[in-house]
């Protein structure tokens, strides 16, 4: 497997272009620019996890980070897997101070699965933010990079076709095992086009002119009952 | 100085958990109900922050002495003051948008439940946003305009509606006072009842 440093080219942006699942509730205005992402709840669950990285200096005074060392400084050569926000901290290209690995659900053989049949994977094993991490991973300067953003799009696109079905015709039966399979953007997919058939079907019984308690009032009213 | 480091890291197995368990409470609570403001998670992030600040300041001033190799440690901690700040700052942004969130669906009042929830900055907050949103509201017409109204266009004027729990007297602003009890129904202004149809205390029928 040969390493990734970060390529140069690539400014350390947060923007993602993938809706968060915080989607129903209004973007504030200040998010509209490039701004936004830095503070979604799901942009910083996504940079953390982890990837497996080689350190190329010695770090000192910090060795307690590494469990598998007892030295009191992480050596040269030490192996960790570290969040994606620290080595893309650290394996910039003026800082060579880690170098870093894909990590294995994004990997050739990997890869090669998905592309045999993607509807049958369970993407939020392989990291509930399977996409949103697979696109920070190609900020990093790899020899692999065009082929696993090749594999990230037709995974999506083969995969889409099947989710979109499924939020719009699914109604009564239970899919809640095909959904449990759905990485958090694809989740997201879902039930946007599930709220859009409820309220086609809302205004096709011409009642989408009622007044309607809040989502909040309607939610806390569900919790009182369950007590 | 290690040893202090040390048993700093009995309780953070790496820089940056503690912060992220706050945004994952936020996450795991996205459906209306807003978990109480953590004043003890943060406290332990801004703790984990100043260790690390002072930790780097000592090898800053080190290297600045002459010795040599320190400078990838200090980037590391660097990398986790950044992060531990981003953590903290969309922790403290995304419950306000949730708050404003609150005051166009439910209106000026917060109910207890939600209330006990805020930190005190959040509630003043709060108030101060009333204050603002209410002068701008007046200012926009001659007798000014409720934003929060209409979010559906109206076709009628009047609509029926039914009471889901005693509210009380209810006085419109023609001065009529209606009596709302639970299970009755009535046949009043749209604009009036849309606040408490929103509040869950009417249901809109007809």
């Amino acid at each position: 497997m040969s390493s990734l440093t970060q390529s140069s080219s690539s400014t350390p942006s947060y923007s993602s272009g993938v809706p968060s699942s915080a989607a129903h509730y209004r973007q504030p205005p200040a998010a509209a620019g490039g701004a936004g992402d830095f503070f979604d709840l799901g942009d910083i669950l996504a940079s953390q996890q982890r990837v497996p990285a080689q350190f190329e200096q010695t770090v000192y005074r910090l060795g307690f980070l590494d469990a598998q060392s007892s030295g009191e400084h992480i050596q040269s050569g030490a192996k960790m897997e570290l969040p994606l926000w620290l080595a893309r901290a650290l394996g910039g290209r003026r800082r060579n101070i880690v170098r870093i690995d894909l990590p294995k659900q994004y990997r050739q053989q990997q890869r090669d699965i998905l592309r045999a049949d993607a509807n049958v994977v369970d993407l939020f094993k392989q990291g509930p933010y399977f996409y949103l991490m697979g696109v920070k991973l190609l900020f990093f300067d790899h020899m692999e990079r065009s082929d696993l953003a090749k594999s990230l799009l037709e995974t999506f696109l083969n995969r889409f076709r099947r989710i979109m079905d499924t939020s719009h015709h699914a109604f009564s039966s239970d899919v809640t095992m095909f959904t449990t399979r759905l990485d958090e953007t694809e989740r997201v997919l879902f039930h946007i086009g599930q709220r859009s058939v409820a309220a086609m079907e809302k205004w096709e019984r011409g009642r989408s002119h009622r007044i309607e308690a809040s989502d909040v009032v309607q939610k806390r009213r569900k919790r009182k009952r369950e007590d | 100085m290690t040893r202090t480091v040390k048993t700093f890291w009995i309780w953070c197995a790496m820089f940056g958990e503690k912060a992220l368990e706050l945004v994952r409470e936020l996450k795991r609570s996205q459906d209306g109900n807003l978990p109480p403001y953590n004043d003890d998670g943060i406290r332990q992030v801004v703790e984990e922050m100043r260790t690390l600040f002072e930790q780097n300041q000592l090898e800053v001033r080190a290297t600045t002495d002459g010795e040599r190799g320190l400078l990838s440690g200090i980037q590391l901690r660097h990398a986790c003051l950044e992060r531990n700040q981003r953590c903290l700052l969309a922790y403290v942004h995304h419950r306000m948008t949730r708050i404003r969130d609150y005051r166009w669906q439910t209106g000026s009042v917060l109910p207890p439940s939600f209330r006990l929830s805020l930190c005190e900055q959040e509630i003043q907050w709060f108030t101060r946003y009333n204050r603002s949103l209410a002068t701008y509201m007046r200012s926009i017409a001659p007798t000014g305009l409720d934003l929060t109204q209409h979010l559906q266009p109206p076709k009628s004027l009047l609509v029926e509606v039914r009471c889901l729990e005693d509210y009380g007297e209810f006085e419109m602003e023609d001065g009529t006072v209606v009596l709302l009890h639970k299970n009755t129904q009535h046949y009043l202004p749209r604009s009036q009842c849309e606040p408490l149809i929103r509040q869950g205390v009417l249901e809109h029928i007809h």
